[in-house]
């Protein structure tokens, strides 16, 4: 049997080059999350947000704009009979689970390093901020890329994939944004970031990210299955 | 002499239909197999079956020795499957195609970068190995898939139509990855007469038939 790591390998290298190649995802993604701002920045007539308005505002967009790259995840996979490449080979199909969602989160943390300084720029009176939050944009998008690498791979065999992640993915983040959104309100509050209930925050962020990896771990393989 | 596939009872459902209504097969290792039959008559659905790509709805599938679907952790890397789909994703290269799957089989570094040159000038695809497979024709295209499936050297080769989309030269270049010398074949085809010289056991399947003959 191929071991796991040469395989998430070898499929998380597939998918970069070829996204290097297409930019099938990212950009899209980085746009919507630009242009969404614009549309905050003129639509709420503020130059500066702060606390729980601020952190709904951020958290929207990001969770918005990775649907549009869950939604893509497993296309060439679907399309290029990718799925029954890997069935054939001799690796431990949570490879495939892995790989897809450490692909997700690096598109998601490219995504963050465009858009967070754009949310700034637009919103936040100072960076201050920014440096604690950067421990909770990394445990939202571990669990983010869990959950959307699972449901992505279940919708991407359906004609309505484009309605049914989003679907069945946002319920499933409510537990995570509000984690997300709790974390992030005191560092984006008026007088400068607070730390108010941030390590509680980021234990739910940890709680959730766990739970949904060793879902995934322990459904995936039942997934691929005719 | 050892059986590679043994099959007995094989059926296989799709809701109501039925894809394949009962099949008894064995092939021994170094044989040939020719599944021959129209459109909708079940046979790709019996490689996938073989392959393990698919589950069968009832009855006994031993390949390589191994009880499919349970022990099919066991047969696969040992199988070359090659479907309707090429299985290469377009946007690599054929080259990079054919170093991902080596190393989905745990091949890699020098040994698999000689492999893939050789298989690559048999079919005679090195000059053009290294643009995207989207750029690619059918033929080409096909020429790669081959190579896809031959590159980890399995023990059982499942070709369903192998040489569709190849001319003359195509057909002649891929011959010595999937012909005589190739070992243990099951080839489905529209084409008996390309086939049927080489093979050992032929299977009609049929509507509502399906026939053995040694």
């Amino acid at each position: 049997m191929t071991p796991t790591r040469a395989a998430f390998a070898a499929i998380l290298g597939k998918d970069l080059r070829t996204e290097l190649r297409t930019l099938q995802s990212l950009p899209a993604m980085a746009l919507f999350a630009v242009t969404t701002f614009v549309i905050f920045r003129f639509g709420l007539d503020r130059t500066a947000l702060s606390g729980s308005l601020a952190a709904g505002v951020l958290w929207a967009t990001l969770l918005f704009a990775a649907v549009l790259g869950i939604n893509r995840l497993f296309v060439s996979e679907r399309g290029e009979g990718g799925f029954d490449a890997i069935r054939l080979a001799p690796i431990d199909r949570t490879a495939l689970f892995a790989a897809k969602a450490a692909a997700l989160l690096v598109y998601l943390l490219v995504l963050e390093l465009i858009a967070v300084p754009v949310f700034a720029l637009f919103f936040l009176d100072s960076a201050a901020a920014l440096g604690p939050l950067v421990a909770v944009l990394l445990l939202a998008d571990v669990g983010l890329a869990a959950t959307g690498t699972l449901i992505s791979s279940m919708a991407v065999n359906s004609r309505a994939r484009d309605l049914l992640a989003p679907l069945v993915l946002l319920p499933l983040v409510v537990p995570l944004m509000i984690a997300a959104t709790g974390a992030s309100e005191p560092l984006l509050a008026a007088g400068g970031p607070a730390y108010d209930r941030f390590g509680t925050w980021l234990g739910v962020l940890a709680l959730y990210d766990l739970i949904f990896l060793l879902v995934g771990y322990a459904v995936f393989d039942f997934l691929l299955e005719d | 002499m050892n059986e590679a596939i043994e099959v007995r009872g094989l059926r296989r459902d799709y809701g109501e239909r039925v894809a394949l209504p009962g099949v008894d097969l064995t092939l021994a290792e170094g044989e040939m197999l020719a599944v021959l039959g129209p459109n909708g008559s079940g046979k790709t659905t019996l490689l996938r079956i073989l392959a393990t790509l698919l589950r069968p709805t009832a009855g006994e599938v031993r390949v390589l020795g191994c009880a499919l679907p349970r022990e099919a952790w066991r047969a696969r890397g040992r199988i070359g499957f090659l479907g309707h789909e090429p299985l290469l994703y377009r946007d690599l290269t054929g080259r990079e195609n054919l170093r991902f799957h080596a190393r989905l089989h745990g091949r890699d570094g020098e040994p698999a970068a000689r492999r893939i040159e050789e298989l690559l000038a048999a079919v005679e695809m090195e000059r053009r190995a290294d643009e995207r497979v989207a750029e690619l024709s059918a033929g080409m295209r096909q020429r790669i898939a081959i190579c896809r499936c031959v590159l980890h050297e399995p023990e059982l080769l499942l070709l369903d139509e192998p040489e569709s989309n190849l001319d003359a030269e195509g057909r002649e270049a891929v011959g010595a990855l999937i012909g005589p010398d190739a070992g243990t074949r099951v080839v489905v085809t529209h084409d008996p007469e390309r086939v049927l010289p080489d093979a050992d056991r032929i299977l009609r399947l049929g509507a509502g038939r399906r026939e053995m003959v040694a």
